[in-house]
């Protein structure tokens, strides 16, 4: 052959990808550290690290520490990073870079959920009321999954847009429901992410989200494999049906237990994985760490900037997070509408 | 050996593939071809397990596709469809490494590197090993989908109209691969081609399909006839023999 010949002169390709890498890894780590400490010791309440370090912290501080900021702080690590995951993973699902729970009606759904527990068993415990938050967000990534069959997929916008359209309707019917049992206001928590009420006792679901996270990372190669089509996923031996149920299950369950925790997060499951598949591609094992360190990152920045910009009181973190997601959605649009379609 | 039994598939009330039975397996390369709609992508995602037959059976080396699980199938048979649009931002050594997952199933042993790095030399891939595929031409992309087959080291390889697309040094180049693949590496390869010319070159064995049958399965020469020719594309076909080579014009 030929161009054997011809390729085998070129000198070979630079491999300085790795330890660039390497070394944004350790930029990323310590990035996440120090924000992980600042969210730690900025409140109300004062608590500096020196005192507690030293040991004379007195017992107030203590406490606040363990019962309030500690929970806060871990809860916005795990929501970012499973809303992320999430993210990532229907990216993978549906073959579309612009979907996420907030954009395929997901939210809207598990929402919807919480309204029905809301009304027939206002009882119920917060483990029950997330697992049918979590039914009805499974139910609501069927839905949309049935839909987007009838869309080309290759219309990369039409497929968002779509599931944009389910979400309103839903939230539609919610709000409609609300309104006539009385219970906007209860509604406005949910669908306002905020993560001031969060205490020991009240975050604790977020580990099941983690351990979702776990999952995505476990079943990484599979997620792969299911980014690459139906026709693909078969070739390679791979169950394309389980593997797409257990993602939505992923994608449902973590939506629903940010959902009774904080509320609803948006942009995050869908900016995050697009910065990082810009960057690093989308092999989901080689992402998948990347997305969860900065969708974690993203969130426990965006909520000290909620608890700082207007101190002593907070302005609610989706508002922020809202603000800042748009921004560098608009963003990506933009910038991939060149090549994009 | 892939045998069909009265293998028939239906879209509707329309039949795209009627009571075929035919064995590959024994030739290096078996070239398929046919007009349009005659049911030869049809055939290879049977066997490929891709499309469910509505009647008749397909066996690969004894074993019913439908009934042996998936994941062992997918050591012995790979098949790379036309037309593959992919989404997701992968470099060529992420599909390479893909193609390793019926045997790695994601955690790579020594010896799935071996196969990975075997795979990229084999297509010169060396060079492009960390691009993405979005940022490589058609026949490089190609090569790189060819290479995932590779490595998935299979004793069947099904390859839907590979030349679809490339220009005419890629075509040849593709063509080329596919025949050492046959030869240094004993793979029997199964390929729908539409320029009968290439087939006539570089296949063993060609089998001609039209309106869902067989109607012709024969050696190079058999078929490379202006009567058969004529029979299966339905137009007018004149064969000339070029350095002892029969070469078909149909340009009109």
């Amino acid at each position: 052959m030929t161009t054997v010949a011809a390729t085998a002169a070129t000198p070979a390709p630079a491999r300085t990808a790795q330890p660039a890498r390497t070394g944004a890894g350790v930029a990323v780590g310590v990035a996440l550290v120090v924000l992980a400490a600042t969210s730690l010791f900025i409140g109300v309440s004062d608590v500096s690290p020196w005192t507690v370090l030293t040991g004379g912290a007195d017992e107030r501080a203590l406490f606040v520490l363990a019962v309030s900021r500690v929970p806060r702080t871990l809860a916005l690590l795990l929501s970012g990073a499973s809303l992320a995951i999430s993210g990532l993973i229907m990216q993978m699902l549906v073959r579309n870079r612009f979907v996420e729970p907030g954009t395929t009606g997901v939210s809207e759904f598990a929402t919807l959920g919480m309204l029905v527990t809301l009304i027939w068993w206002p009882g119920m415990a917060l483990v029950g009321k997330m697992g049918v938050a979590a039914v009805f967000g499974l139910a609501g990534t069927w839905v949309f999954l049935r839909i987007i069959r009838a869309v080309p997929t290759r219309q990369l916008v039409l497929v968002p847009l779509v599931g944009i359209m389910l979400g309103g309707i839903v939230a539609a019917v919610t709000t409609f429901i609300a309104y006539r049992r009385d219970l906007l206001q209860s509604l406005g928590q949910w669908t306002q992410g905020s993560f001031a009420g969060v205490m020991a006792g009240r975050y604790e679901f977020l580990w099941v989200a983690g351990a979702m996270g776990v999952v995505g990372w476990v079943a990484a190669d599979r997620f792969s494999v299911i980014g690459l089509g139906e026709e693909f996923a078969t070739n390679l031996g791979l169950n394309y049906r389980r593997v797409v149920a257990a993602g939505m299950v992923v994608i449902a369950v973590s939506t629903a237990a940010v959902l009774v925790t904080a509320g609803v997060i948006p942009f995050l499951g869908l900016v995050v994985p697009n910065v990082v598949s810009l960057i690093i591609g989308d092999n989901v094992r080689r992402s998948i760490g990347w997305v969860a360190a900065l969708g974690a990152g993203f969130v426990v920045a965006c909520d000290i900037l909620a608890r700082t910009l207007r101190y002593p009181y907070e302005i609610p973190l989706s508002v922020i997070v809202g603000v800042v997601g748009a921004g560098l959605f608009l963003w990506l649009l933009l910038r991939r509408g060149s090549r994009a379609h | 050996m892939i045998t069909l039994h009265g293998a028939t598939k239906r879209y509707g009330r329309t039949t795209v593939l009627d009571d075929v039975s035919v064995s590959f397996g024994g030739e290096g390369i078996t070239a398929l071809i046919g007009p349009n709609g005659a049911g030869k992508s049809t055939l290879l995602g049977l066997v490929g397990r891709l499309l469910h037959p509505d009647a008749g059976r397909v066996d690969v080396d004894g074993r019913d596709v439908r009934s042996t699980p998936s994941a062992q199938l997918a050591k012995t048979l790979a098949v790379l469809r036309q037309d593959n649009h992919i989404v997701a931002r992968l470099t060529v050594q992420d599909i390479v490494e893909l193609g390793r997952f019926p045997h790695s199933r994601g955690r790579l042993t020594v010896a799935d590197r071996e196969h990975i790095d075997r795979a990229i030399d084999y297509l010169s891939l060396d060079e492009y090993r960390h691009r993405f595929l979005d940022e490589l031409s058609g026949g490089q992309r190609q090569r790189a989908f060819i290479a995932m087959v590779l490595a998935q080291d299979t004793k069947y390889v099904l390859l839907d109209e590979p030349l679809n697309n490339l220009d005419l040094r890629h075509m040849t180049e593709i063509m080329k691969l596919v025949r050492r693949m046959a030869d240094e590496l004993g793979r029997r390869v199964i390929v729908v081609l539409h320029d009968i010319n290439f087939a006539a070159t570089y296949a063993d064995r060609i089998v001609a399909l039209r309106d869902g049958r067989i109607v012709a399965d024969a050696a190079r020469d058999q078929i490379m006839r202006p009567d058969v020719l004529r029979a299966v594309y339905d137009t007018t076909v004149d064969v000339r023999e070029i350095d002892g080579r029969p070469v078909a014009l149909y340009y009109g």
